[in-house]
């Protein structure tokens, strides 16, 4: 049974995406460096880098390395900061119908705060995803992002203040994601976004020494993929709110199943970096997937088992 | 621009562990010195394209050089591949080296060990502009190796280029005793060589002592610099240099390796 033009849109938080796939925040810039390879407009929505209110120089290097089917990375939210970020990206990104959503860091609560507050008033921004669970800096990041109530804290206080849309990312450095889920929803979020990566060590036996200079970075890729999708169930089994589903997407299978387990939507990470075209191949897969299965509309796949 | 399907057109041991490929891509036709490429290994297991200089291009622009040393599992599966076998790879990637500066000077090219193919195609292009207006005035090579067992490799290639080309090697097995800073230092006190500009390949510590000897000499130094890339578009923030000033990309003192590099003029890096 083949099904022609499949509807692969779906819509989260009152906005209409035309297909279920964004890239994983700090994988794509916020697009410029990649508009030179992909149509962006093909895209469901753009997650940008992580921005701070003041610019944010990062880690010392090395920053990244590869390990078996993925990469560790502790890159320390480099960035502009929002100033130069609204006058540049968002500039460059109005050019493109596709919306944005725009990733938020900070050490304080107070950063955060002061980035969604900026923020708030610009044009074409869609909703905002607070990194409460980044593992590579001391302060803020993922120490917001492990605690229950810490999380119900930031989640409230950053709903606040903004007049959009806020998903709140979630680590999977806890015990309970069903728990940490439930925390942001009852702090108000309007959905939530998972994995971020797992705190990891590479160690370089011959000149006994860390790999990275942090010591310490986020693991990402296809290894994480089967774990991200059993985190991605337990969290939208356990909420109301919307789920977008990242950890280790690299073909249109490893999507569907992140939509089965319950996302709403999924995110292409560390594969951007292996092909730039990762995630039109698989927006291009899923179509195919749906016209060869009959699948009508995508939105039936979304938590389709129990 | 896209990750292209490139067929290995020859292959070729320069010395134990170094490799020297020719790829056929559409990518050489636009390529320029210090620009580089990412070789992506097949082994699914390893995600990363490994980023490998321009060597040169053919005459006829088809076809890129790379040499490179195997460094680990990725560059040995990349080195294994055999005449006819195809490889994806992407670029040409990143900033190369400014030509116009050279206009008028004595220019010197530093290789240091894995350092060196790096400059052969910007030695060609210098070559080629001396006999043109607004060329360079001179350019000599002096290679740097560890000892003669990496029988100075792509010296010969230099030689063909028709610039005079220097050995050195760190324990004197062939060419000059030194490494190359040590030695151009020697041959400028000695009025051997008098550089009015210089570019540079090799490590980072060759790389810091080549920044300050043309400080001494209050000279430009252009130099081609390496790390850990993961993108080597510049959208994952991997590949960062520490910089004097606020780089105007970052807006931070951190500069992106694979797009606003790899070369950067010396003086501009913070050591």
């Amino acid at each position: 049974m083949v099904k022609k033009n499949p509807d692969l849109s779906v819509s989260l938080c009152g906005i209409t995406f035309k297909n279920p796939i964004t890239c994983a925040s700090g994988t794509f810039g916020s697009g410029m460096e990649y508009a030179q390879f992909v149509d962006l407009n093909r895209l469901g929505a753009i997650t940008t880098k992580g921005v701070s209110d003041r610019a944010w120089e990062g880690n010392p290097t090395p920053r990244v390395t590869e390990t078996p089917s993925g990469m560790m990375n502790a890159i320390g939210l480099q960035n502009p900061g929002m100033e130069v970020f609204a006058k540049r990206d968002l500039a460059f990104l109005a050019k493109y119908d596709v919306p944005v959503i725009v990733n938020v860091c900070g050490h304080i609560l107070e950063e955060y705060k002061n980035v969604v507050e900026f923020l708030s008033d610009k044009e074409g921004i869609a909703m905002f995803e607070i990194n409460v669970s980044c593992p590579n800096i001391r302060e803020g990041g993922m120490a917001f992002g492990t605690s229950p109530k810490e999380l119900l804290h930031v989640t409230k206080e950053v709903k606040a203040v903004s007049k959009k849309p806020v998903i709140m990312k979630l680590s999977p450095n806890v015990t309970s994601m069903a728990d940490m889920a439930k925390a942001a929803e009852q702090g108000g979020a309007d959905g939530i976004s998972l994995i971020n990566t797992f705190t990891a060590m590479k160690i370089d036996v011959y000149r006994r020494r860390f790999v990275l200079a942090n010591r310490t970075g986020g693991l990402s890729g296809p290894a994480i993929h089967p774990i991200a999708v059993r985190m991605v169930y337990e969290a939208a089994h356990a909420v109301e709110i919307p789920v977008i589903g990242m950890g280790g997407i690299a073909s249109a299978e490893d999507a569907l199943e992140m939509l089965m387990a319950g996302a709403r939507m999924a995110a292409v990470g560390m594969m951007n970096f292996h092909e730039p075209e990762a995630m039109v191949h698989v927006i291009d897969g899923i179509e195919k997937y749906m016209e060869e299965t009959g699948t009508e509309k995508i939105v039936d796949l979304i938590g389709c088992l129990d | 621009m896209m990750k292209e399907k490139a067929r290995i057109h020859s292959r070729r041991e320069l010395a134990e562990g170094i490799v020297s490929m020719w790829l056929k891509c559409s990518l050489a036709d636009h390529a320029e010195p210090g620009q580089f490429v990412l070789v992506y290994p097949k082994d699914s297991s390893r995600l990363l394209g490994r980023p490998f200089c321009i060597c040169e291009v053919n005459p006829e622009g088809d076809e890129i050089r790379i040499v490179f040393r195997i460094s680990g599992k990725g560059t040995e599966e990349i080195a294994a591949l055999e005449y006819r076998d195809i490889v994806e790879v992407e670029g040409p990637l990143g900033k190369g080296y400014p030509l116009e500066c050279a206009a008028g000077k004595q220019v010197l090219l530093m290789g240091g060990g894995i350092g060196a193919p790096s400059l052969l195609f910007l030695a060609q292009r210098l070559k080629k502009s001396i006999v043109s207006y607004g060329g360079a005035k001179n350019v000599s090579a002096l290679l740097g190796y560890r000892n003669s067992a990496l029988k100075r490799f792509l010296a010969d290639d230099f030689l063909n280029v028709g610039i005079q080309t220097m050995i050195a090697t760190d324990d004197g097995s062939d060419g000059i005793k030194g490494n190359v800073v040590e030695v151009a230092k020697r041959l400028h006190s000695q009025r051997v060589l008098l550089p009015q500009l210089i570019y540079a390949c090799g490590p980072m510590p060759m790389l810091k002592a080549v920044g300050e000897f043309a400080a001494e000499l209050k000279i430009p130094a252009y130099i081609s610099l390496e790390e850990h890339m993961a993108c080597g578009v510049g959208a994952c923030l991997g590949c960062v240099v520490p910089t004097k000033e606020r780089d105007g990309h970052s807006n931070v003192h951190n500069a992106r390796i694979c797009t606003e590099g790899p070369v950067f003029e010396a003086s501009e890096v913070l050591w």
